[in-house]
């Protein structure tokens, strides 16, 4: 329906349509107030202009037109704050179940890694209809992830994670752009979004190079910076076992819960003395400057591989079995689901 | 035919008079006044630093401890002393000039000047230790302290974070006392010259008022830099 | 009634550079403002001309983007910290607010100087940073990309800020002692022109905001300096606090910019309607409830950075309770001309132009208010469109409307009415004709700071660009009349607009020391009913 009005990018996701609607509802009031003032300025101009209109009548006020345009307006605010605090809510919480991928923005470029490995540069190959939800980090400076199309955008800040999330309506390919000025190439630093039939999409993931998925990458780097010396799901273990811990709460040493979410992982590896997990000592050392931000995503994929696992795979000490004290023993903590 | 003088004739003006005011009255009032918003203004300059402090020590309370324990609470507490006494000896001396007093206003400014000049050179031992232990922020930075009460050494990152902030607010704190000190000249080389007496003397209460302030300043600045790191490890 | 020799008055007390430049009378000082901001306002509108003319096409062909980036770099502070900021206060404020209270002069006239001073040794350092190779942080220098990742001279223009601050805050606090302290017998506060109460808002959030930004760009520079980690996350800092800090100053600080102008038009509309103003205590409280309400929404810069909903959700409802009073002072203006006897002189034309384009620009606020709506069009063109209508649109044309208001009194003689209301419509015509096509530009998803941009946003911008060409033809023409009128102007008398206000009722241009006999305030402001005619447009 709003397609016709022209100049309106295209509306390509389920947001998309409901951000135009605020955007047509506000500017209705807009064009209302505006020309109301406008009409009014002309007309008494006109008709109380010097030459037919000598004398002016002196009015000091009146209380009830100023109630009347400070409360009218303020009603009026108050619903356009009501709707779009209602479409933020829906864009900050991505659903449970949605698709993820990871992006990574870099001056001056977007690189983007599917969960099974596939990797693009400056595009980004999404299934129509689904709920997608991208995981942001940024290896620089802050940039910005904004898709017209979907009217979404998210700022990329380094040192932690952001999202964004959208479910692409039409298939297409929509432009991706870089909104937050990040230096020279500011401008050059756009790209597509994909949208295809999922059958497409199926067919486009399996047809790229697979250099293992970031799951497996996040293995091998774990096993490479011997992590697994101390995350450990036996008793003895030096650091708590990684098993189950991803999306559950985790209680610290000084009494705060915390939820393990992505940004949790990435900070424990680069800052392991600010959250400290109860009953263990703070020996972590920090993995600050040894890993990249693509390392650091592997490694988080890898810890939300686990989640479905109650015991770490190939650990050293022990088989793959749960040792009889797990569950009692206060050093490894098993979370709560 | 124009006029500026609009005071009875009978009245003399004051030589202090400046020729905008109405009279001394206003002259007064106009300029305490502006002292005050002028430390106001001081009040959000500061703020901008404590709300840095405020930010860094909630997401780094180890290294904040860590790098507390490093300065010396007994220097520390000596200058909190000198600057309280500093700012008696100043309302006194804003006493002194209510009274008229001209030489005891006089002995009042000076041993204002001799407690900051107390405290300048106790923070100039500070900072000298500071520099000989590299605490100093920038290429020469090390930091090899435990974060009190555990075995934990401290991420030096966030404790030069904490040593940035320390020369920050001590650093911004001393320039203005360096400041006071230059405005403390002023009104002594005035008060000789016999400026100041009980109808007149706007300038010390306004550089009374300024003093006063940066010895607040100090107030906040100590227990969050120097103490909270020697109880129980809190 | 007009003497054939000139009278003995401000400008001719004195002659010779140095009764100029140690002078410490108020209108001199806001004559030698006026010279200054005039010079960085052209700096700054020539670095538009020229990267609007390079949007003319999507490749980056006439500048190379590094250029591309310092040119609005550059055009953002000069046009924010060394013309907006300063303009009324500092121009029309310093000449008239102490007229205006029956007063001889600021409370503090040599601080008045050195806040000139102040502002010219920033400003020189700031166009020392254009010359010397340019600065391309964008105006609001975001963390880590200045501390960490530009080698242009982000610390000398940073430090020109950081100077020319003082100014602004020093301007602020002679402001408010002087309305506290100087005003005329009988002059009670509900007596003052809406003049005074829009100067005295504006300097609470000058001397309260202006100290943030001061330590905000310090450290800045120390973290360039000193590799300390206080926003750069490498180092432990926190990126999203220099936002914080930034906008805590920034967003206040447009206010700093509209209130003064919202205080020219509240002069203007009740003289050309010979009628007292519709609720004037109204407008007078929402100029403070704009002040105290505009440091209270800094995080609607922000809703993309990653704040929390309910973080959002307050900085959401305040925007939008910040517009009420503003909204409120646009139907008070337009209720003072119902029933007036409107005049068409060119005074009266920017302020026509004022009250619509600032009301178009504050509306689009609403879509900026709203947390949905602004995700979309956050960092696009739809910003520009909406800021450049309020400061532009709304304060350079109240600046400009107010410049030819208090022109007479200022200069003693009348501006040419033909060639300002020509200009004055031409400035009409290209400020909408640059402006409007942004916001469908900013919709339809182009970023801004994009010296290259998608081939479908050209048509727009070819608009704009014609738009603003012809907008800069408008603003030289008063340029050359205005200065052309103070040699062969037709002398204007004591009060050629049959004005209220206390600086109307003396000499054009006044005497030193403002009045012959310090004036008694007997009657309300806009007291029209009791003033004479106005004499016969010409």
């Amino acid at each position: 329906m709003l397609q016709s009005i022209p100049f309106l990018p295209p509306e390509a996701s389920t947001h998309a349509t409901q951000v135009d609607l605020l955007f047509l509802f506000i500017s209705s009031v807009v064009v209302f107030f505006s020309s109301l003032i406008a009409i009014l300025v002309i007309v008494f101009a006109i008709r109380y202009r010097r030459s037919t209109h000598r004398k002016a009548t002196q009015i000091e006020g009146s209380l009830a037109l100023e109630i009347g345009w400070t409360v009218i307006p303020l009603g009026i605010t108050m619903i356009i704050f009501v709707w779009g605090t209602v479409l933020f809510f829906g864009l900050n919480r991505p659903p449970a179940q949605s698709m993820e991928i990871y992006g990574v923005g870099k001056q001056w470029m977007w690189k983007f890694e599917h969960m099974d490995g596939q990797r693009e540069i400056n595009e980004l190959h999404v299934p129509v209809g689904r709920d997608v939800k991208i995981i942001l980090a940024s290896q620089d400076v802050i940039h910005s992830f904004f898709v017209p199309a979907f009217r979404v955008k998210s700022d990329v800040i380094p040192g932690r994670y952001t999202y964004a999330w959208f479910r692409a309506t039409k298939t297409g390919r929509y432009h991706l752009f870089c909104s937050q000025y990040c230096g020279t190439m500011h401008s050059g630093m756009v790209g597509e979004v994909i949208v295809m039939e999922p059958a497409d999409y199926e067919q486009w993931l399996a047809g790229g190079p697979t250099e293992g998925s970031l799951a497996q990458n996040g293995e091998k780097l774990f096993q490479q910076l011997a992590c697994n010396t101390c995350h450990r799901s036996d008793a003895a273990a030096r650091g708590p076992n990684l098993a189950a811990v991803f999306g559950s709460t985790v209680t610290l040493n000084d009494g705060r819960k915390v939820t393990a979410d992505e940004n949790y992982i990435r900070e424990s590896i680069l800052n392991p003395q600010a959250k400290v997990v109860q009953g263990f000592q703070p020996i972590m050392p920090t993995f600050q400057g040894q890993v990249s931000e693509e390392g650091l995503l592997q490694l988080v994929e890898y810890v939300k591989s686990l989640k479905s696992q109650q015991a770490m795979p190939n650990d050293n000490r022990n088989p793959a079995t749960v040792s009889p004290s797990e569950a009692t023993t206060p050093k490894a903590k098993v979370p709560s689901k | 035919m124009s006029d500026n003088a609009h005071t009875s004739p009978a009245v003399a003006t004051h030589p202090a008079l400046q020729h905008h005011f109405d009279d001394m009255e206003q002259q007064r009032e106009a300029s305490s006044l502006g002292m005050w918003v002028f430390l106001m203004t001081e009040v959000m300059f500061f703020g901008g630093l404590f709300l840095g402090y405020l930010v860094y020590r909630t997401s780094y309370p180890g290294a904040f401890a860590a790098g507390s324990m490093t300065l010396n609470v007994t220097l520390g507490a000596i200058n909190t002393a000198v600057l309280i006494g500093s700012s008696f000896t100043m309302a006194m001396a804003v006493w002194s000039a209510q009274m008229g007093k001209r030489g005891l206003l006089m002995m009042f400014l000076v041993l204002t000047m001799v407690l900051g000049t107390a405290f300048l050179g106790i923070k100039a031992v500070e900072y000298h230790e500071k520099w000989e232990t590299h605490h100093v922020p920038g290429k020469y930075f090390q930091f090899h302290e435990k974060v009190p009460g555990t075995d934990v050494p401290a991420d030096p990152r966030n404790a030069q974070i904490f040593f940035f902030l320390y020369f920050g607010m001590t650093g911004m704190h001393a320039l203005h006392m360096i400041i006071g000190m230059g405005i403390m000249t002023y009104l002594l080389i005035t008060a000789y010259q016999g400026k100041y007496g009980p109808d007149y003397h706007t300038p010390v209460e306004n550089g009374g008022l300024y003093w006063h302030f940066v010895d607040i300043v100090w107030i906040f600045l100590f227990p969050l830099l120097y103490l909270i790191a020697h109880r129980g490890g809190h | 009634m007009t003497e054939r020799h000139e009278h003995v008055n401000y400008l001719n007390a004195n002659y010779g550079i140095r009764s100029w430049l140690l002078t410490t009378d108020h209108k001199r000082i806001a004559i030698l403002y006026l010279v200054s901001i005039t010079l960085f306002f052209f700096i700054g509108g020539a670095m538009a001309v020229l990267f609007r003319l390079e949007l003319l096409t999507p490749q980056s062909d006439l500048v190379t983007l590094d250029t591309y980036n310092k040119l609005f770099t550059m055009h953002g502070i000069m046009m924010v910290f060394f013309f907006l900021i300063p303009s009324i206060p500092a121009v029309l404020g310093n000449f008239l607010v102490p007229m205006m209270i029956g007063a001889k002069d600021l409370a503090f006239p040599k601080i008045n100087l050195l806040s000139w001073y102040i502002f010219i040794a920033g400003g020189a350092l700031t166009l020392y940073a254009v010359i010397a190779g340019g600065v391309d942080t964008g105006w609001t220098f975001y963390t880590p990309l200045s501390t960490g990742f530009l080698n242009t001279h982000v610390i000398t223009a940073a430090v020109g800020i950081f100077i020319s601050g003082f100014s602004s805050i020093l301007t602020g606090l002679n402001f408010i002692v002087t309305i506290h302290r100087m005003r005329a017998p009988g002059l009670t506060w509900f007596r003052m022109p809406l003049f005074v109460w829009a100067h005295y808002a504006t300097s609470i959030i000058q001397i309260l905001g202006t100290p943030v930004i001061a330590i905000t760009l310090l450290l800045v520079g120390a973290e360039r300096l000193f590799h300390v980690g206080v926003f750069d996350p490498n180092l432990g800092g926190d990126p999203v606090l220099f936002q914080h800090m930034f906008w805590f100053y920034s967003h206040p600080a447009v206010y700093i910019m509209i209130l003064p102008g919202m205080g020219v038009i509240s002069e203007i509309v009740p003289c050309f309607s010979r009628k007292r103003i519709f609720g004037y205590s109204f407008i007078a409280f929402s100029s403070i409830a704009i002040a105290v309400f505009g440091f209270l929404v800094w995080g609607h810069h922000m809703f993309t950075a990653g704040m929390s909903v309910y973080a959002a959700m307050v900085f959401s409802i305040l925007s939008f309770l910040v517009a009420i009073p503003s909204a409120v002072k646009v139907f008070n203006w337009t209720a003072t001309m119902y029933k007036g006897s409107i005049s068409y002189r060119t005074p009266m034309l920017y302020a026509f132009g004022f009250i619509g384009l600032f009301t178009i620009g504050g509306l689009t606020g609403l879509f900026l208010a709203s947390l949905g709506v602004d995700v979309h069009v956050h960092d696009t063109y739809f910003i520009i469109a909406h800021f450049h209508y309020i400061m532009v649109g709304g304060m350079v044309m109240a600046y400009l409307g107010g410049i030819h208001f208090w022109w007479p009194k200022i200069t003693g003689r009348m501006y040419p009415e033909g060639w300002a209301k020509l200009s004055a419509l031409i400035i009409f015509v290209g400020f909408n004709l640059t402006f409007f096509p942004q916001f469908i530009l900013g919709y339809m998803g182009m970023p801004r700071r994009y010296g290259a941009y998608a081939p479908e946003f050209q048509v727009l911008n070819v608009m704009s660009t014609a738009g603003a060409s012809i907008l800069g033809i408008g603003y030289l023409l008063p340029m050359i009349y205005l200065t052309w009128s103070m040699r062969y102007g037709q002398r204007a008398g004591d009060n050629p607009f049959g004005a209220t206000g206390l600086e109307w009722q003396t000499a054009s241009p006044p005497p030193t020391h403002n009045f012959e006999h310090p004036p008694i305030v007997h009657s309300e402001a806009y007291d029209y009913e009791h003033v004479e005619e106005m004499p016969v447009v010409g």
